[in-house]
């Protein structure tokens, strides 16, 4: 591996630096038609857009492009953000013109082949989830979550009972359950799970009341367990009046095997981006459908797919007058949904059930690899779901290599970090998800990569600290970055 | 291979009708090079640039995006990208309630002329933090927002004013002098902005004597197909000096341990995977694919294609106007200037009339008068210039014969 310059090859000037005053892909361009502005309201400079020919242009974002990790070019061992194959056919089906062409706010009479999808796929989620009533709307799982305790909060409105504004959200959970709950005006109760990597119930018992308006579980959760005490959170949190909310995040691990709704969950968003294979498109589009027992029904964020006999329309306020509302300016990502339809259509219901056993299989088979090369679980005495934690302190003690160490220097190996520093509450934590997805030869390599970056760690530590060595770029300077905000190009003056 | 058969027999189901709606989603011409592009492995399968080595591209694309969409705007910094216009509308608001701190209220006048669907999302959204919106009429002549209606609450504490332009009936508002009585109440102005338009029109930068203080909008015209409404992106722009405020990912620009540049996140601080419970905004995903194709899309049109295409949007809607309204029983409502959308009135209830049209295969606008009752039988079309003369004259004829029928019958 040759370790210096390699990056300087790899760089690419910004767009506007290829610029040059009156170059335009003219093709490209409608003839000019003389519009009539008011002179108060008309503009008086141009804006700053590159002027590039088409070639320069294509040029430029396709050697972008190869600046980037991919899952088409390198495995993503990125816990809890179940980075897995996206097949291609998704793609190709759901960019058929007439679907790239069709506008949201066209008749229904215009749109029934895409109703049609998007239906069954209300009906397939539910079938998976074990939910009653499904709503694809939410663009992302943080608006599923909104959704979700949204959901939460106008029902316990509905019945009068303005005292319950607690969410109860595990300290292992993602960012985004506390930052959702605030965005609905809840009150963040955290509690902390036990050595095993379960709830801890006593402290949950400490908290239900009759505040509570739920609680928001992962599960399995972050720490790559199963929570093994959820019937009894289920009685806990319901005894107390408080609704279960399930984050979707992991449903890969139990897909096909176990459903949220058999759990007692009230309300689950699913990230189709993760568990059914949509893309991440470098962080987003997502979509993040929810899923609500027969109590949350009428709360259902609009529109919703409904049919009358053989036609399908949008369900909207008129049909749902109790939903908490629109999230989107239309229905929601449906090109993603097309995808995810596409997806789930192909795989099948038996396929839906070899998702959870390879994820769970692949997992454990890497889980038993570092063990066996020493490295140390988080919670030893647990089996892992779809993911598994390693902790890192030993190697950070004895050579001073932390988790962010290992994780950069993965990259020279042509793996892409796993989580780091996630959960919080373990230290030098790596959360480490391979997916269904991946052959056992993949799963090797980065074994193998991580054991040579072990013996490196032992040999000479600062070969780690220096890590990548063979990026683009090597490590940047996020101090700089945040202090001398640079955020647009200028022209030199 | 039984999925393909399925899907394309779906697909040809819904046709390819002939467009006319606009209401916020547009149909422009995409350069072919910009979806090949984007659906390449490593931008189409990439995750979140938060191993910013690894992301390069991503990251330069990110910020080569920030800095045109800043420029379109007028603004001086802009975020990674948001979900949508309209629930970008709402983040604008309760940023403005983060960056507007001499006031108390959580007041935020709304025009009635702004998108009312965009107006119902900000309520779903933002209404559980106790924010309270208050409607902004609008000149039943004009359909401008009344000055009148704002003038009222002159004096008071208003943490924020919603100014769209152009407004959901395509018209013009007097954008400097909204903006300008806002400052003066001491509240933010947030400016709602459709990106194709700000090639002609005054940035929300130059708006009245300082300019907007949050400019947000749908950013699905540059570049992103229509799709039966999503995925779309939003995007939003502020002055520097609020930029802690604002929600989402940001890039910067900075240094290597060799000294040499490289993109990065930054200003991570304010996002939910640090503070969690205390974050801007619970969220976690730029529209990175969709950016990404906005970026691509304005690299190859540039200033001068933007133009073009804002200009010929303008004059086919013009001449669509011009056309339909020869009909007998057709006119416009309103009679300022307008950009590429115009609300049309009829003798007939709207529903029915775009029914009629569907079977001949044209999509012919978007029935307002649900959202819109005062407005009697109202429709609200859009010509991009995506249509041609002869688009218009079929879409003219189409709704002569449809009109026709109904007196027959």
């Amino acid at each position: 591996m040759s370790d210096t310059q390699s990056g300087a090859a790899q760089r690419e000037p910004t767009i506007f630096e290829l610029s040059r005053p009156g170059r335009g892909a003219t093709a490209q361009m409608p003839p000019p038609l003389a519009a009539q502005v008011p002179a108060e309201l008309r503009r008086r400079r141009r804006p700053l857009l590159p002027e590039v020919s088409e070639l320069q242009a294509v040029r430029h974002y396709t050697r972008l492009s190869q600046l980037n990790f991919s899952i088409d070019t390198h495995f993503y061992p990125l816990g809890s953000c179940t980075m897995k194959y996206n097949p291609r056919g998704c793609n190709q089906y759901a960019m058929l013109p007439e679907f790239l062409g069709r506008h949201p706010l066209a008749p229904v009479s215009l749109g029934q082949g895409v109703l049609a999808c998007l239906h069954e796929l209300q009906e397939m989620l539910k079938e998976v989830t074990g939910m009653q009533g499904v709503s694809l709307t939410p663009m992302a799982g943080a608006q599923g979550e909104f959704a979700g305790v949204a959901m939460i909060r106008a029902y316990h409105r509905a019945r009068g009972d303005l005292a319950r504004n607690e969410i109860i959200v595990p300290e292992a959970a993602h960012g985004t359950n506390p930052a959702t709950a605030s965005m609905c005006g809840m009150k963040v109760i955290e509690i902390p799970c036990n050595a095993e990597g379960d709830c801890d119930l006593d402290a949950l018992r400490n908290v239900v009341g009759p505040n509570t308006a739920g609680i928001m579980l992962t599960n399995p959760s972050t720490l790559g367990v199963f929570e093994r005490t959820i019937a009894d959170i289920e009685k806990l949190v319901h005894a107390a009046g408080g609704l279960l909310y399930y984050d979707g995040a992991n449903l890969n691990a139990i897909l096909g095997k176990v459903r949220p709704g058999d759990m007692g969950f009230d309300v689950i968003h699913m990230n189709l981006h993760k568990t059914f294979s949509t893309p991440h498109g470098g962080g987003g589009p997502g979509a993040g459908a929810v899923g609500v027992g027969a109590r949350l029904l009428p709360y259902l964020p609009i529109p919703v797919v409904g049919r009358d006999g053989d036609t399908y329309r949008w369900l909207d306020e008129r049909d749902l007058p109790a939903s908490i509302g629109r999230l989107s300016g239309f229905m929601g990502n449906a090109g993603v949904l097309l995808r995810a339809y596409i997806y789930m259509r192909m795989v099948g219901r038996e396929g839906m059930q070899r998702i959870g056993e390879y994820a769970t299989l692949n997992a454990n088979y890497l889980l038993a690899r570092f063990r066996q090369a020493g490295f140390e679980p988080a919670y030893p005495s647990r089996r892992a779901t779809h993911e598994f934690i390693l902790t890192m302190k030993r190697e950070a003690r004895e050579h001073g290599a932390t988790a962010m160490d290992f994780a950069k220097r993965l990259l020279d190996f042509g793996y892409h970090a796993p989580t780091t520093y996630f959960p919080l509450l373990v230290p030098e934590c790596l959360l480490i998800e391979p997916t269904e997805t991946e052959a056992k030869e993949a799963l090797d390599g980065f074994v193998d990569a991580m054991i040579a970056i072990q013996r490196e760690a032992a040999a000479d530590p600062s070969r780690l600290k220096g890590a990548p060595y063979t990026l683009p770029v090597r490590r940047l300077d996020d101090v700089r970055a945040a202090k001398q905000l640079d955020l647009t190009w200028k022209p030199a003056a | 291979m039984e999925i393909g058969r399925l899907m394309s027999e779906r697909a040809a189901r819904d046709g390819r009708p002939l467009n006319f709606i606009g209401a916020g989603a547009y149909e422009h011409h995409i350069p072919a090079a910009v979806w090949a592009i984007v659906t390449r492995g490593e931008i189409y399968s990439a995750y979140t640039p938060y191993q910013a080595e690894a992301s390069q591209g991503t990251l330069q694309t990110i910020y080569e995006y920030q800095t045109m969409i800043a420029s379109l705007t007028g603004m001086e910094v802009s975020n990674a990208s948001l979900y949508d216009g309209a629930s970008g509308l709402a983040e604008a608001c309760l940023m403005a309630v983060r960056a507007n701190r001499r006031s108390k209220s959580l007041r935020i006048l709304m025009p009635k002329a702004v998108n009312p669907t965009y107006r119902k999302c900000v309520h779903a959204i933002a209404g559980n933090q106790n924010l309270r919106f208050e409607e902004v009429g609008f000149d039943a002549a004009s359909g401008q927002t009344a000055f009148d209606s704002l003038a009222r609450h002159t004096g008071e504490d208003i943490t924020a004013v919603v100014i769209q332009q152009p407004n959901f009936f395509g018209t013009l508002e007097d954008v400097d002098r909204l903006t300008d009585w806002a400052h003066k109440q001491g509240a933010l102005v947030i400016a709602v902005v459709n990106p194709t338009s700000l090639a002609l029109l005054k940035p929300p930068g130059e708006w009245g004597e300082h300019g907007v203080d949050i400019a947000v909008g749908e950013g699905q015209p540059l570049g992103v197909p229509l799709a039966a409404g999503g995925p779309y992106f939003g995007f939003m722009t502020t002055r520097m000096e609020h930029v802690r405020q604002m929600p989402g990912r940001i890039v910067g620009r900075t240094l290597d341990l060799d000294g040499r540049p490289g993109f990065t996140l930054t200003l991570q601080a304010r996002e939910q995977h640090i503070r969690r419970g205390k974050a801007t905004s619970n969220i976690c995903t730029n529209q990175g694919l969709l950016m990404s194709a906005a970026t691509i899309y304005l690299a190859i049109v540039g200033p001068e294609g933007l133009e073009r295409v804002a200009s010929a949007s303008m004059a086919r809607t013009a001449e669509l106007v011009a056309e339909l309204t020869r009909i007998k029983g057709v006119r416009e409502v309103f009679t300022t200037p307008r950009f590429h959308e115009a609300l049309l009135r009829l003798e007939r209830p709207v529903g029915p009339v775009l029914e009629e049209l569907a079977r001949r295969g044209i999509a012919g606008g978007y029935d307002a008068s649900h959202d819109y009752p005062e407005l009697g039988q109202a429709l609200l079309i859009c010509a991009t210039e995506t249509k041609t003369t002869g688009d218009i004259a079929n879409y003219a004829s189409a709704l002569r014969a449809v009109l026709g029928t109904a007196r027959a019958a």
